[in-house]
């Protein structure tokens, strides 16, 4: 059972602006039946202005999908086409008091349809499914997709990009290539998500997170391989272990101080140097 | 508010009978069956009283029922003990349509280097025979194939499917925990080896169930430890837990000619909304399911929307759509059957069990419908 906030069953219960516009100005439609969830929004714009003047919908979908649809019309009614078009996916869920991370991607369901109506309105080609190579098959999500989305909500895992975008929730055949989109995009993508930088750590906290990762994260990992690992000394940023197990002598060896180089320095400090002993 | 519930393939009420039977187990009577003083050992007789009554529902001798903690354990445990006791057959079948129960350990299995068939179902949800002869051979060690769905009710050719495997030294299990007191299960009639029950589903509480295993099949503990359920399970039993089982068990014996009476009351919640209901279909083999079983798709609808509007008005179902089974993707059942985008997404099961009354079928009768035409009236497609 999901967790609902009131506002999302409100306006599941009493959708506003539902049903058609007859002569609307500029309609979006997005997602299709075999997806489960579709939106069809109508808009009726004024030529002078560039104004909305009534926005309506409808919803093929679950709660979220109907409450999500009803909550962008109202955030929507009374814009300008430019000032709507900065509406994100991420305003549609905080109006809804937040929606379940499996749920996100209604939020971005709204968020395109609204793109697609505009579009439509100005006579451009719809960006959904033009832009770039469908990643998803099942769910029809394309590269350019993945890459808005994940900039725009800040998503640096698989698992996230499925909960906004539904891509890789089908076969899942598609998980290993968004986890290569991901991290080009994050690589490549100046890092405007980075947390700003933690305060430098005193010799005695960085000891203590060094053993911790290597207990918690690393050594259970090696373990479940035959291989293992000990912690044989810290000398500032110098990070001095010993390959024990499988791991002494493994034709990988290589590899596996990297990995752990590279986890010290994610969790503790960019600066950390790994030496095997 | 009062709840109408009608999603009893999912889990039932506990009889109060069974309640009671169970109580004495949870306050003062609470020591170990293993035990040597006689404040612990005489449980062990309660124990065996409730074994018998299991075993009277499906006509098993006692000594051929195992007590578990669930469906999903007896599933697990019978699949485990067919391979291992024929460790040179390294090949598994059972169906697209299992519970996850079977199907994900077959898939388990799948990646252990073993062999897993899943045989087909036709678009009424009916076993594919001929699939299925086609994938027996001699490497065959299991054969798993559920009494009767969960979500459609569409009951299987078991005695055929066990005849077959019989003939071949295959272990034949089935998981009956669907139809177990809802229709007249003989293990005596049937070439069945071994068969899962489950507790929660016949009005007993969660937490029990059993495996039935044929006088004779060889069998592989799949929980070991200590030398409880004569070694083939071990763990200290949930004594209150398998005392209200056979009370169930007992009552569902009793209880077994009332499947009539549920079943009319399916049909005419079934054949109101097929009337009163725009583009609805029943989905499976209506003329070999469960009495107590409906699945209906409301096309162009999506089924988390009407079970959260039933929800308000304290109506309990299911559904097999995608945003309500935990994942992205729609019911596997009803993809399997091969039911249509259209269909399947706006999919409600109906399951009901000897306590539902005439009363509550007809307000469900009366509230569903306009719930219909709302999201109807939302939805961009079917107009």
């Amino acid at each position: 059972m999901w967790e609902y906030t009131d506002k999302v069953k409100d306006l599941f219960l009493n959708p506003r602006n539902v049903g058609v516009i007859e002569d609307a100005d500029a309609v979006g439609e997005v997602g299709s039946i075999a997806c489960g969830d579709a939106l069809k929004l109508f808009l009726s714009i004024d030529k002078e202005t560039g104004r909305i003047l009534d926005a309506k919908f409808q919803t093929f979908g679950c709660a979220s999908a109907i409450a999500s649809s009803s909550a962008l019309t109202e955030l929507i009614k009374g814009k300008t086409l430019d000032e709507a078009l900065t509406v994100t996916n991420r305003d549609i869920a905080e109006s809804l008091g937040g929606l379940p991370r499996e749920k996100m991607h209604c939020s971005v369901m709204g968020r395109e349809a609204l793109e697609a109506a505009i579009a439509n309105y100005r006579g451009e080609m719809p960006a959904q499914g033009a832009g770039g190579r469908v990643v998803c098959q099942c769910f029809d999500v394309t590269e350019d997709t993945i890459r808005k989305v994940a900039l725009e909500n800040r998503l640096t895992t698989v698992e996230e990009i499925t909960n906004f975008t539904k891509a890789g929730g089908g076969c899942g055949g598609c998980l290993p290539e968004i986890g290569e989109i991901l991290r080009d995009l994050w690589a490549t993508t100046p890092p405007l998500m980075v947390e700003p930088k933690p305060k430098k750590l005193t010799n005695l906290r960085k000891i203590a997170l060094i053993q911790d990762v290597m207990e918690t994260e690393i050594r259970p990992r090696l373990q479940a391989d035959g291989g293992d690992i000990e912690l044989i000394d810290i000398d500032g940023n110098r990070v001095i272990v010993g390959l024990r197990a499988m791991c002494a002598g493994c034709h990988m060896a290589g590899l596996t101080v990297d990995a752990i180089q590279s986890k010290l320095r994610e969790i503790v400090s960019p600066d950390i140097t790994i030496e095997a002993q | 508010m009062n709840t109408i519930y009608l999603d009893n393939n999912a889990s039932t009420r506990v009889a109060p009978e069974a309640l009671d039977a169970m109580l004495p187990f949870l306050r003062e009577s609470y020591g170990n069956p293993s035990s040597m003083h006689t404040f612990g050992g005489c449980l062990h007789r309660d124990v065996e009283a409730a074994r018998a009554r299991v075993a009277a529902l499906i006509n098993a001798e006692p000594d051929e029922i195992i007590f578990t903690s669930c469906g999903t354990e007896s599933d697990n445990a019978a699949l485990m003990s067919g391979i291992e006791t024929r460790p040179h057959r390294r090949h598994v079948i059972t169906t697209r349509v299992e519970h996850p129960a079977v199907l994900n350990f077959a898939r388990h299995l799948g990646r252990k280097g073993y062999r897993a068939t899943f045989i087909p179902v036709d678009s009424l949800g009916r076993f594919d025979m001929d699939a299925f002869m086609g994938s027996l051979d001699d490497d065959t060690a299991v054969v798993s194939v559920m009494y009767a769905n969960n979500e459609t009710g569409v009951i299987f050719p078991i005695e055929a499917i066990g005849a077959a495997c019989r003939e071949r030294g295959i272990l034949f299990h089935t998981d009956a925990v669907q139809a177990v007191g809802k229709i007249p299960v003989d293990v005596k009639k049937l070439p069945v080896d071994m068969m899962s029950l489950s507790g929660h589903k016949i009005h007993a509480p969660k937490g029990v169930g059993a495996l039935y295993a044929r006088k004779g099949t060889r069998f592989a503990p799949y929980i070991i430890g200590g030398h409880q359920e004569r070694g083939r399970r071990a763990g200290t039993e949930n004594v209150a837990g398998i005392a209200a089982f056979g009370k169930a068990c007992e009552l569902a014996a009793a209880h077994v000619g009332d499947a009539a009476s549920v079943a009319r009351l399916r049909d005419r919640l079934e054949t109101a909304l097929i009337a009163k209901c725009p583009s609805p279909r029943v989905n499976g083999d209506t003329a070999h399911r469960l009495p107590n079983t409906t699945n209906i798709s409301f096309e162009y609808i999506e089924g988390e929307a009407i079970l959260l509007r039933m929800n308000e008005f304290g109506i309990c179902a299911s559904s097999g759509s995608a945003c309500t089974s935990g994942s992205l993707e729609p019911s596997h059942v009803l993809r399997a059957m091969g039911i249509p985008f259209t269909a399947i997404h706006g999919s409600v099961r109906f399951s009901l069990s000897g306590y539902t009354t005439e009363g509550e079928i007809d307000r469900v009768i009366e509230l569903l419908p306009p719930i219909i035409r709302e999201l109807r009236e939302l939805s961009p497609y079917g107009r």
